[in-house]
């Protein structure tokens, strides 16, 4: 049985020119292809991950136009088809004026006091 | 070693830009003295650190030339690692992203490395008794 | 129950965020679990007695071991032997000793 991981991811939108990814989305995509176990809790500016009404496109420096620009919270609903349970911090998502229409169906809200509950059911915290 | 343990550290930090290289080669440092197994999965920038091209030089403002300045590279600190593990028996595998070390242009590293991916990530976790990643922001 | 070593590299001066690993470190050792808190690098300026320095005295208070790197102490000029209420400085051979121990390490 693999140890089972929860990522907490806090930092956000540091790579979307150089990356055209969240990096740590898409490594934990890429562990869970590798047969590790993984859960997400967005916290933080992160909890942003999960707007639906994202949209990164139109860099272009010179003639040279970004064609991939992420698309994070694809990126992040995409966890469901794979068994990654995605979840966010409840009063994060508030105190930045979101409310859950705002956001993607397949990510929970979890309240800061659960939250000594929730790292209990992990073997590691990965906390990005 | 009776207490001997494998601990996993995860970088992403590039040289020179944060305190948080220091903290993890102290650690590393620390757990090779401690003779520890260490495997490191250098992320992103981190790939960075034992680049093989970082050349020192002299300190104009304080008035020393490059041999008075003393200034090892972080190349020269990761390959104090391996020497120090060596000496101690202990194993340090380090890592490096192969997609970090290609978008970057990295490839040139001090010998003992080795590249992977994040396969290597998982095997790292699932064979070692800890894990400590130390975050970019 | 678990012991968790929380890392706390940032100083509540530059982040709001360090607040939330206060209370998140506040809220395991109430939950009951051993809690360590080890500041290093900034992390170790609400150490200095300061404004900040009933931030960190909280945490101790609510049962958290709250350790400062004597490194980064030394590096700030904070006097390891006057430290705000509930801190300690400590060598960070403490974080590898506990990571060999098998605390769930959490840096932030």
């Amino acid at each position: 049985m693999p140890k089972k991981t929860l990522q907490i991811v806090e930092s956000a939108y540091r790579a979307t020119l150089e990356e055209q990814d969240d990096t740590v989305v898409w490594i934990t995509h890429a562990m869970k292809g590798a047969g590790g176990e993984f859960d997400v809790l967005l916290r933080g500016n992160a909890v942003n991950y999960a707007v639906k009404a994202q949209d990164a496109s139109g860099l272009a420096f010179g003639a040279k136009r970004q064609t991939q620009p992420p698309r994070l919270a694809e990126d992040v609903a995409k966890f469901a088809d794979k068994g990654v349970t995605v979840l966010a911090v409840a009063e994060d998502i508030a105190e930045r004026g979101l409310e859950r229409g705002d956001l993607i169906a397949s990510v929970k809200p979890v309240s800061r006091a659960e939250l000594p509950a929730l790292l209990e059911r992990y073997d590691l915290i990965w906390h990005w | 070693m009776p207490d001997k343990k494998s601990l996993t550290f995860v970088l992403m930090d590039p040289p020179y830009e944060n305190a948080r290289t220091t903290t993890a080669l102290r650690l590393m440092d620390i757990a090779v003295r401690r003779g520890h197994d260490i495997n490191v999965f250098a992320y992103e920038g981190a790939v960075n650190v034992a680049f093989s091209k970082q050349s020192p030089h002299a300190n104009a403002v304080h008035g020393r030339d490059a041999e008075q300045e003393d200034h090892p590279n972080p190349k020269d600190w990761v390959a104090a690692l391996f020497q120090e593990a060596e000496k101690r028996g202990s194993r340090l595998d380090w890592v490096q992203c192969g997609l970090c070390v290609d978008e970057r242009g990295a490839g040139e590293c001090i010998p003992g490395l080795r590249r992977g991916s994040p396969a290597d990530l998982v095997k790292f976790t699932e064979t070692s008794t800890n894990t400590l990643v130390i975050p970019t922001k | 129950m678990s012991n968790y070593l929380l890392i706390e590299s940032r100083d509540p001066f530059e982040s709001n965020e360090v607040a939330y690993f206060y209370g998140l470190a506040k809220d395991l050792a109430q939950a009951g679990h051993g809690v360590t808190l080890f500041l290093v690098q900034n992390g170790v300026l609400p150490a200095r007695p300061s404004v900040q320095a009933e931030a960190v005295a909280a945490v101790a208070r609510a049962g958290v071991e709250v350790l400062a790197d004597d490194f980064a102490l030394r590096e700030r000029g904070i006097a390891a032997d006057r430290l705000a209420v509930g801190v300690k400085a400590a060598s960070l051979e403490v974080v590898v000793d506990r990571l060999a121990a098998g605390h769930k390490a959490l840096w932030h």
